[in-house]
């Protein structure tokens, strides 16, 4: 694939008076890449794709775009579309003259703009509504009207701005694979933004965790659930979120605040927090070894229970499979070291600190199923 | 007797018009067909009683020379004062909507003739056409041109009245698109800017058609301000000289007061009534279908 849809950020940084939205930014998406910029609101990740996009101008840095310094190019030459978390369509015009605005803008032959046009409503499945206002239709066709003006520019990039935010959660998930199937099939490099940790792990082949205007950690879905680089990461990744313990010095180790009974980390981990995702607990009867603990209340599901557990001055959830019924028992809790994160007092994570199990597992401890983890 | 549920619902729906009701049928209905009533007879004198006519009092006044030439200049006035107020609003609107620096001041300061009395407004305009001490003579007499009697002048009277509706109308339609334009999405413009898209283009494939309700509004506004002109006529040139600057409401202000001829008034209100009872409906029947409303 050619170099012409490579993004580099150089640096970047966007200031607004005091405020610094974007602070020192350089990422490099290869080409045919499905980066997702995630993160809460207000940690500038759409300030970064706006730069991109050229409708703000970059404080400081440098962005690149294939082989051209596109810094202070306007949007309209810097060879990208972009969809609108609003879609951004014309209210007074039809679907098609939506579709086709940018072609018309562009000057280009009134045939091609009728064939590229007919091709691109197939492929977003519009053929019967090219007629209609926008007004006349329903959310996920705006969208997909909002996609098809993107796609039909042939631009290599695309920049999504929380294009599915506006949607019903069913709509969402079938979008999201429209979305992926549509990128893939095209071969498109498309930076996405999205504060859902559920459309960055699903569709993104590289997610940018931001916060605060600097990037958290950028690796594949699989590194930051596997490996978040810091308690930020862990808390934002996984649905229900990881739990994340205080650590404090026991008389051996580190101990969960306000249960001294079990040492759970190696000394130096004291102060830290210690993290452990609700699907990696098991639930052992009392005797068992692990750290005691009593369920307090748990909420149904359908295909799995999340059980609130309460373990000394805390509270921590653990997906259960099916419809357990423990509440008011005591149990004991049991994780496997290899499924435990370590932070430092700072938030960032530690690998260097030699883990080990709470006893030698009875029976082999199996993970529960992967699926149903990540829906909402 | 007792009513049943849906008389009760039919009850309590005209007592909740009546309010409106009575209040349009005093001021509107009953004026009104009073005045058409009035146009049909002719009043007696000496306590004869009136006498019906039935269309001679129109018959008399499409005789009229001087109805005509009001007609006429009440026309110029339309075409003179509605299509530049209304661009020049539009222009003025773009301009303070963009990023300015001092942007409430120059809001301000193009609204300012809006919130101006008429009769002060017309005033101050009174110094700026007067003939000898005016402002514009002054001026043109800096740059060494001879000066214009700007209201005296039956050739150039008309034009002055029309320049100064321009200026005190233009404010106020300003701030409708004003209004329009910031309620239109940002993201418009930057969707289009992403296309390349040039400012001229996005102006008349995208503002212009967003702004036609508001321009349709203004349009109906500007064309009831223009057979709605007494005050400024009262205070510059009372319909002079020789009627050269005569408009329609005028006319009938003229014909009721000064004259003391009722009849002709209502029938000049009549025919002013009819003529935008017409506008009307060609504005809701063509134009309407070809706007876009939000």
């Amino acid at each position: 694939m050619s170099n012409q849809s490579r993004i580099r950020l150089e640096r970047v940084t966007k200031r607004w008076d005091a405020t610094t939205a974007v602070d020192d930014i350089s990422f490099d998406v290869t080409p045919g890449q499905f980066v997702i910029l995630l993160g809460p609101s207000g940690c500038g990740k759409s300030t970064t794709l706006r730069m991109i996009a050229g409708l703000e101008e970059a404080s400081s840095g440098r962005i690149h775009i294939g082989e051209r310094d596109v810094t202070r190019l306007p949007p309209g030459d810097r060879g990208l579309s972009m969809v609108f978390q609003s879609y951004a369509l014309f209210p007074h015009l039809s679907v098609a003259d939506n579709i086709v605005f940018g072609l018309r803008s562009r000057k280009v032959p009134k045939a091609e703009q009728r064939e590229r046009l007919a091709r691109v409503a197939e492929l977003v499945d519009l053929t019967d509504y090219l007629d209609r206002k926008p007004a006349k239709l329903s959310g996920g066709q705006r969208q997909r009207v909002a996609l098809a003006r993107s796609i039909i520019s042939e631009h290599p990039i695309c920049l999504m701005d929380e294009p599915l935010s506006n949607l019903d959660a069913r709509l969402r998930s079938d979008m999201r694979r429209e979305i992926k199937a549509l990128q893939s099939r095209l071969n498109m490099t498309v930076i996405y933004v999205t504060h859902d940790q559920v459309e960055a792990m699903s569709m993104g082949d590289r997610v940018i965790l931001m916060q605060h205007g600097k990037i958290v950690q950028d690796g594949t879905p699989d590194e930051l659930y596997n490996r978040p680089a810091s308690a930020f990461a862990a808390s934002f990744i996984g649905s229900p979120a990881m739990n994340l313990l205080p650590l404090v010095a026991g008389e051996t180790g580190a101990v969960i605040e306000g249960e001294p009974s079990t040492l759970v980390a190696p000394m130096e981990a004291a102060g830290g927090h210690l993290g452990v995702r609700p699907e990696d607990i098991e639930l052992r009867p009392a005797a068992s070894p692990g750290v005691p603990a009593k369920v307090v209340s748990e909420e149904y599901l359908g295909a799995d229970t999340i059980a609130y557990v309460e373990v000394g001055s805390h509270t921590l959830r653990v997906r259960l499979s099916g419809k357990p019924l423990l509440t008011g028992q005591p149990c004991s809790l049991f994780w496997a070291s290899k499924n435990i994160h370590l932070f430092d007092a700072n938030g960032l994570r530690r690998d260097d600190m030699p883990l080990s199990d709470f006893a030698p597992p009875i029976r082999s401890i199996p993970r529960p199923p992967a699926v149903g983890s990540f829906q909402h | 007797m007792s009513l049943t549920a849906y008389h009760k619902m039919q009850l309590y729906g005209a007592l909740l018009l009546l309010p409106a009701a009575v209040l349009l049928t005093t001021f509107a209905y009953l004026p009104t067909i009073t005045t058409v009533i009035n146009s049909l007879f002719l009043p007696g004198f000496r306590g004869a009683p009136t006498e019906f006519v039935g269309l001679e009092n129109y018959q008399v006044l499409f005789d009229d020379p001087t109805f005509w030439k009001v007609a006429r200049n009440n026309l110029i006035y339309a075409i003179g004062t509605i299509p530049t107020s209304i661009a020049l609003a539009l222009c003025m609107a773009l301009f303070v909507n963009g990023k300015l620096r001092g942007r409430g001041v120059v809001r301000m300061a193009y609204f300012t003739p809006t919130i101006l009395p008429m009769i002060a407004a017309a005033n101050i305009w009174m110094f700026f056409y007067a003939p000898q001490i005016g402002l514009f003579n002054q001026l043109l007499g800096i740059l060494g041109f001879s000066g214009v009697n700007w209201l005296g002048d039956p050739s150039v009277a008309l034009g002055s009245v029309i320049a100064m509706s321009v200026w005190k109308e233009a404010g106020f339609f300003m701030i409708f698109y004003l209004a329009a334009l910031q309620s239109m999405p940002p993201e418009l413009k930057e969707a289009s800017d992403l296309e390349g898209t040039s400012r001229w283009h996005f102006f008349w494939r995208v503002t212009f058609p967003l702004l036609m309700p508001t321009t349709l509004f203004v349009l109906i506004n500007a064309l009831i301000n223009a057979v709605r002109v007494v005050d400024h006529l009262f205070i510059l040139t009372k319909g002079g000289p020789n009627n050269a600057t005569n408009l329609l409401l005028y006319y009938v202000y003229e014909n009721a007061f000064s004259f003391f001829d009722g009849t002709t008034a209502a029938t000049i209100t009549v025919v002013i009534l009819l003529v935008l009872a017409v506008v009307a409906t060609l504005k809701f029947t063509i134009l309407d279908r070809r706007t876009h409303y939000q």
